[in-house]
């Protein structure tokens, strides 16, 4: 680097009185004038911001309360307030189990798969520069879902059964990069059919499975693992979850600006100073990371990985910086909502893979006619 | 600046789309490549970006060979301005023209205010500041080039590469943009730019590369190599230069085709 002088001053020199013809002052009016539009702007970027993050901190503490065992408000902000500071105990005993033991964990989940799921949908369609791509297009839904079914039949402990869903996962997702780097580089479509390849495979591997198993206890299970929900969620799943979730969106955000420059091409990209190879690698890593770790803990919980992006860039735009941000909050406030609705719409659960795959569909249509006038 | 040393390409081995070229291009210069569609004028640039690796000979910045210079460094020397596409994602222009600070971003940041402020400048110098808030999939295919001029211009790169700036674009605005080519020119950034309109040579270059079938016919000033005969099978078609008074004591040549 030492060799090469960096662009001469002259350039930048010249270039501040150059080619506006002669419109100095006018320059200098449109850049105040711009200067205050763009303070607006990042105003009413900022009251969404806030918006959004209220409605999920009301989500978070309404969910406490639903539920067959009633819990007062008060009780809840009380119970939880009071791991941080001791507060004299005037709550019972059942009452702290349901909102600690039961309750949380689930909400817990239900965040941190909803904000893991879109959070990867968002990086994947950056990613592909394809806005209807969703977190299972390498195969990482299905690779995970095999394992998890290997691992029921095999009536392993439940978190065996979701670290072999996350390994599966991760497998599915290898063997789709292979396959396509030995077709060559024409990356994207290559990538893309592979994972449809190895999806279908996995698919065809989890059928199997089920025909063997046993129909009075095993196939139910599986079954409704498979519509994805978050019933079976210990506290001890979501520990357990917490690294692999948190690592790699950490990772994404801090590639963030490489990834929004990623979305003009990659060619372009690499242009633009861009290590293209090298940056995909490590988002596709990330991006499926996350989705193995959200499929192993709530099952295969379509649409939330392909929806909430494009909400987040209706609302946001799409630089993605704040499509991550929008996509992690958004995300994890859908997916909470959908599950207290699948736990207290009817007497007995309704899966909430179901739940959002009867919301999702429609609300694609209504992208679709949105499409028209570009992905947004 | 640029060295293009003995280089030839092809996707596949037996074929060669670019056949031992070599030239360089100085400061300062304005380069423009002609020739007929299919003669690798499009791969020849993709050659120099980096973006294709040759298959022999070499491509080298200020003595170095491009393949060895990091992509985020050969940014900070050369800018690309590619034809003006259709973004699948809805950005904003000043977004767009923003990504052209990545290669001066440092490696976990996001674009400060500065950054900001350097796109801003670059909208308003090419004259589109209020566009800057518009999508850059709404505005026109002039203001698109413009934007993406502007982009390149952020790069703060000394050398910058145009793929047909002016390809379809209407009368006023393939002048607006050859205007602005002509001012960067003048500021002292050197530019490699193809086209298909000979015109352009002799309004804004100071060499002219002609190209044919993946090799390099003609390289050299536009008074000596803009020429009826080469232009003529260059193009396999009869095309006539003249001479015309622009003002006091001032000539240009202008290039037509002549119909039969």
């Amino acid at each position: 680097m030492a060799n090469i002088p960096m662009p001469t001053r002259q350039v930048d020199e010249l270039g501040a009185h150059g080619s506006a013809g002669g419109g100095g002052a006018l320059v200098r009016l449109q850049l105040e004038g711009c200067e205050g539009v763009r303070k607006r702007k990042s105003c009413v970027g900022m009251l969404k911001s806030s918006i959004m993050l209220i409605v999920l901190l009301m989500v978070f503490f309404g969910s406490f309360l639903i539920g067959r065992y009633p819990v007062s408000p008060d009780m809840v902000v009380a119970i939880i307030v009071s791991k941080v500071i001791a507060l004299p105990q005037v709550w019972t005993d059942t009452m702290e189990t349901i909102v600690l033991k039961i309750r949380l964990p689930r909400i817990m989940a239900a965040l941190l798969v909803g904000g893991a799921l879109s959070v990867s949908g968002a990086a994947y369609q950056n990613l592909f520069r394809n806005p209807l791509v969703s977190p299972s297009i390498l195969g990482a839904s299905w690779g995970a879902g095999f394992g998890a079914v290997l691992g029921m039949i095999l009536h392993l402990s439940w978190i065996w059964v979701e670290g072999l869903a996350f390994v599966c996962g991760l497998v599915a997702v290898f063997c789709a990069l292979t396959i396509s780097s030995y077709f060559g580089n024409k990356a994207t479509i290559s990538l893309v059919l592979a994972g449809i390849v190895v999806s279908a495979f996995f698919q065809a591997l989890v059928s199997a499975l089920k025909y063997l198993a046993d129909p009075m206890n095993t196939l139910p299970e599986i079954s409704f693992w498979l519509m994805g929900g978050l019933s079976k969620v210990k506290s001890q799943d979501v520990i357990c979850s917490v690294l692999p979730v948190i690592v790699p969106i950490v990772v994404l955000y801090g590639l963030r600006w490489k990834i929004n420059v990623l979305s003009v091409g990659d060619e372009e990209a690499q242009t633009l100073g861009i290590n293209v190879r090298r940056t995909r690698l490590v988002v596709l890593v990330c991006a499926t990371l996350l989705a193995a770790a959200a499929t192993s803990i709530g099952g295969i919980i379509q649409w939330v990985g392909l929806l909430i992006p494009h909400t987040a860039r209706m609302v946001f735009g799409a630089n993605f910086t704040r499509v991550l941000f929008a996509s992690l909050v958004l995300g994890a406030t859908y997916l909470l909502m959908m599950d207290n609705l699948s736990r207290s719409i009817a007497t007995l659960e309704i899966q909430v893979g179901i739940l959002t795959a009867l919301i999702g569909a429609p609300f694609f249509v209504f992208l679709l006619a949105r499409a028209k006038r570009g992905w947004g | 600046m640029l060295a293009v040393d003995n280089i030839s390409f092809g996707y596949s081995s037996s074929s060669d789309l670019l056949k031992s070229l070599s030239f360089a291009v100085n400061k300062g210069d304005v380069v423009c490549l002609l020739g007929p569609n299919g003669a690798g004028k499009t791969t020849l640039l993709r050659c120099l970006l980096g973006i294709l690796k040759t298959r022999t000979g070499s491509v080298r910045v200020k003595g170095r060979k491009i393949g060895a210079i990091p992509a985020r460094e050969l940014a900070g020397y050369m800018a690309y301005v590619p034809q003006a596409t259709t973004m699948v994602f809805p950005h904003r222009v000043l977004d767009m023209v923003v990504m052209g600070r990545t290669p001066h971003i440092g490696f976990t940041a996001g674009p400060s205010d500065d950054d900001l402020a350097i796109a801003t400048e670059a909208l308003a110098k090419l004259g589109i500041v209020h566009l800057a808030d518009c999508l850059f999939s709404q505005i026109s295919g002039g203001e698109r080039q413009l934007a993406l001029i502007a982009r390149a211009l952020t790069q703060r790169a000394e050398l910058l590469i145009m793929d047909e700036p002016t390809s379809s674009l209407d009368y006023g605005n393939q002048v607006r943009i050859l205007q602005v080519i002509d001012n960067l020119a003048e500021q002292g950034y050197s530019i490699i730019m193809t086209s298909h309109f000979p015109n352009h040579a002799f309004l804004l270059c100071n060499k002219v590369l002609i190209m044919k079938n993946g090799t390099i016919t003609a390289f050299g000033s536009p008074d000596e190599v803009v020429t009826d005969s080469i232009l003529s099978e260059l193009y396999t078609t009869r095309v006539r230069i003249f001479e015309i008074e622009v003002g006091k004591s001032k000539t240009m040549k202008v290039c037509i085709p002549v119909l039969v």
